[in-house]
């Protein structure tokens, strides 16, 4: 499965000319390997959340997971390749926000590593600022590395917020990381009465991140936002690296996401 | 009590089943706990639907002296109901997590049974005679005038067909923000812990407006949480002694003695990892889905995803006995992984005497460990094995290779056939064994 013992070199193709061809195909398939493990917790961590409060500590086992790899990737420098590439393919529909933001936490906590979000699990607790934080966390150290790659915090949520450009790096692979805590408290906007939050964001327009109007033929929209589901398939689609499909994936995509995510 | 194992040892053999025969499995028939009661008479069930089903042990006939009474349904009531959390607008699942019988202290029985978020306290109670002779009402059951009773009559307690009722006595509500995965009764027989992926609350059986929190590994900031409480439990004898797992493989025992809120445990359990077999995968795998003190209070054993641990008290720092239980799937746990049957939370149970120990796995297999002979048998609870009185086979997962006639390949197991829950009979060989909505009894061999 995944090789162990196998030297890790930077990976970067052009510098390592002395190694074994062999080693290096190993590597390139642990990778592909670890790569596609990343994509495959991440996923996991979007699609975790249904109609039911999702199951806590698979959570936090797959959020344990995809940070270990982070960390593994960020060692062995692939992490900034990646990121380096997605960056490129950044687009301002990517940085949908959510709706059910109460508050936001001051922007200094933007260097913490954030692996979790306490969104839905706040609701019953008394009544605080509920940070929509995201799985990615510092996907290298804050420091040094790569600067640009600090991790997307609350702060990149925030409608009014303050700091847009630093929050476009490390879109992509943070993106549905965010979204899955971003999810857990977002509800068709239609059907949650709440006048108290309804008052607070009585400036949103809706329309666009309405399921309903953008899903024709769904029998049931389910309780995430549609900018959640529409990002997923944006950067999850196989060609997830290199895809820039914007904000209005195929139709038959989302049909086929939202069936498996409605069950039916 | 025998031991477990084939050769001389001890057979098992199918007693009864309980569930539809349908392929078609309804989602809420699919069983999600099971307990027997302190003397064994009585067999509990709860289901993803919300209900308690009650088995209760038939009287050993005269006629047959050797033959174990058989299990009948007593009684079946609905536990919980579906609710909805408006402020989180997500819905409360109605499925039983767990049942816990209370010592009988009376004619009655009482359990407790939760979901995710609720505790409740359910007497059962038989009313086999009624009252009868009242000449307070006339037939068709008017009340009659006071004036026109002249006579003074006392009713008859006149026998009835046996009619069971359940009744809720206590209601814990919204104690626990998080999933409840655990509840125990304590050794006093007054209080009992309940446990979430968070917190432990402690409880007065009497007392429903208020619990004591004793644990709470809940971290100030959220995004730092990386390990949950998996499972908890009270030592058998030493009422202020209680142990919880965790989602990172270790578990720890605290002693309610010490301090108000034990989040500081007396002791710490965990076994070092093996370098050599670390993957993505380890700490996952590692996760514990069960702990269970054995009876004597001595030892206590885990369950994780590959392996079942028993340990000694007094040694903190690896088991004393590994079992594994189907280490052929160490190979797949991508796949298992992808399929989400690695966040399966198996359980396991000791038998009465704590000489043997048993717990399931795939393809309605469950694997019984004896821990004096070492030895170890596979069975399978399924109807096709299932002949009246019949000796269940031994069953065999072949890893590589050529594969034996009898043998199951590991790429031919049936994934969702999961037993996750099972239960030993507190004094004799007989085990209940849940395979998705049937119930499956089976007792040794009576020579």
């Amino acid at each position: 499965m995944f090789p162990k013992g196998t030297k890790r070199k930077f990976s970067d193709g052009e510098e390592i000319p002395d190694e074994n061809p062999a080693d290096i195909k190993v590597m390139s398939s642990y990778n592909l390997q670890r790569q596609s493990l990343l994509d495959m917790s991440l996923i996991k961590l979007q699609l975790c959340h249904m109609l039911v409060e999702p199951n806590l500590c698979r959570s936090v086992l797959i959020a344990n997971t995809v940070r270990q790899i982070q960390e593994e990737m960020t060692q062995d420098g692939s992490w900034t390749i990646m990121a380096e590439a997605l960056n490129s393919n950044q687009s301002p529909s990517d940085r949908l926000v959510a709706t059910e933001i109460l508050c936001r936490p001051s922007p200094k906590d933007q260097d913490e590593e954030k692996p979790f979000s306490d969104i839905s699990y706040e609701g019953c607790d008394s009544v605080s600022c509920h940070s929509e934080e995201v799985v990615d966390d510092s996907l290298c150290e804050p420091s040094s590395e790569a600067p640009t790659y600090l991790p997307s915090s609350i702060g990149t949520w925030d409608k009014e917020d303050q700091k847009e450009n630093s929050e476009e790096e490390s879109e992509e692979d943070s993106k549905p990381e965010e979204q899955v805590f971003g999810t857990f408290e977002i509800k068709n906007p239609t059907a949650t009465p709440d006048p108290a939050l309804d008052e607070l964001f009585s400036d949103v327009d809706t329309s666009y991140y309405d399921l309903d109007t953008m899903l024709t033929g769904m029998q049931s929209s389910p309780k995430m936002g549609p900018y959640d589901l529409l990002d997923s398939l944006s950067s999850h689609s196989p060609s997830s690296i290199s895809s820039n499909s914007g904000c209005r994936p195929d139709l038959n995509e989302l049909d086929h996401i939202m069936e498996i995510i409605v069950g039916s | 009590m025998a031991g477990v194992g084939g050769g001389n040892d001890l057979q098992w053999c199918f007693a009864q089943v309980k569930g539809a025969i349908d392929e078609d499995v309804a989602e809420a028939d699919i069983i999600s706990t099971v307990e027997f009661n302190y003397s064994g008479d009585l067999l509990a069930t709860g289901d993803k639907g919300g209900r308690v089903v009650i088995f209760q042990r038939e009287q050993e006939s005269k006629n047959h002296p050797h033959s174990r009474g058989e299990y009948n349904v007593y009684s079946t009531f609905q536990s919980h109901e579906p609710e909805f959390d408006y402020l989180k607008s997500l819905e409360i699942e109605e499925k039983i997590n767990k049942i816990r019988w209370l010592p009988q202290q009376n004619a009655a029985h009482s359990l407790l049974s939760t979901n995710d978020k609720t505790i409740k306290l359910w007497k059962i109670s038989e009313r086999d005679k009624k009252a009868e002779g009242y000449n307070l009402k006339e037939e068709d059951g008017r009340l009659r005038d006071p004036f026109r009773i002249t006579s003074l009559r006392v009713p008859v307690l006149q026998p009835m067909d046996l009619m069971v009722e359940a009744s809720p006595r206590r209601i814990f509500a919204n104690a626990h923000t998080y999933h409840i995965n655990s509840i125990s009764v304590n050794s006093d027989h007054e209080t009992y812990l309940s446990a979430d992926d968070l917190r432990i609350n402690l409880w007065h059986l009497e007392i429903t407006d208020r619990s004591f929190n004793i644990v709470d590994i809940k971290p100030a900031n959220m995004e730092e949480l990386t390990e949950v409480i998996t499972a908890a439990e009270c030592h058998p004898n030493q009422c202020n002694v209680f142990v919880y797992s965790s989602s990172k493989g270790t578990i720890r025992l605290c002693d309610m003695r010490a301090a108000a809120l034990c989040d500081r445990h007396t002791k710490f359990f965990e076994e070092p990892e093996d370098p050599s077999s670390r993957s993505f995968f380890s700490e996952i795998i590692s996760s514990i889905s069960d702990v269970k003190f054995s009876h004597s209070g001595r030892y206590m054993m885990t369950r994780d995803y590959l392996s079942v641990k028993v340990w000694d008290l007094n040694m903190e720092n690896r088991p004393v006995e590994t079992y594994q239980v189907h280490e052929y799937l160490r190979s797949k746990l991508c796949s298992l992984y992808e399929n989400d049957c690695i966040f399966d939370k198996f359980e396991c149970c000791w038998n009465g005497t704590d000489s043997a120990i048993m717990t399931g796995s795939y393809n309605n297999f469950f694997r019984m460990f004896d821990r004096n002979t070492r030895r170890d048998i596979t069975l399978e609870a399924s109807r096709e094995s299932s002949k009246p009185r019949g000796i269940l086979k031994p069953r065999k997962v072949c890893t590589g290779g050529k594969r034996k006639k009898d043998e199951i390949s590991v790429d031919s197991l049936d994934f969702n056939k999961k037993i996750l829950h099972t239960a030993w009979h507190p004094k004799e060989n007989v085990i209940a064994v849940a395979a998705t909505n049937n119930l499956y009894i089976f007792q040794d061999k009576i020579n």
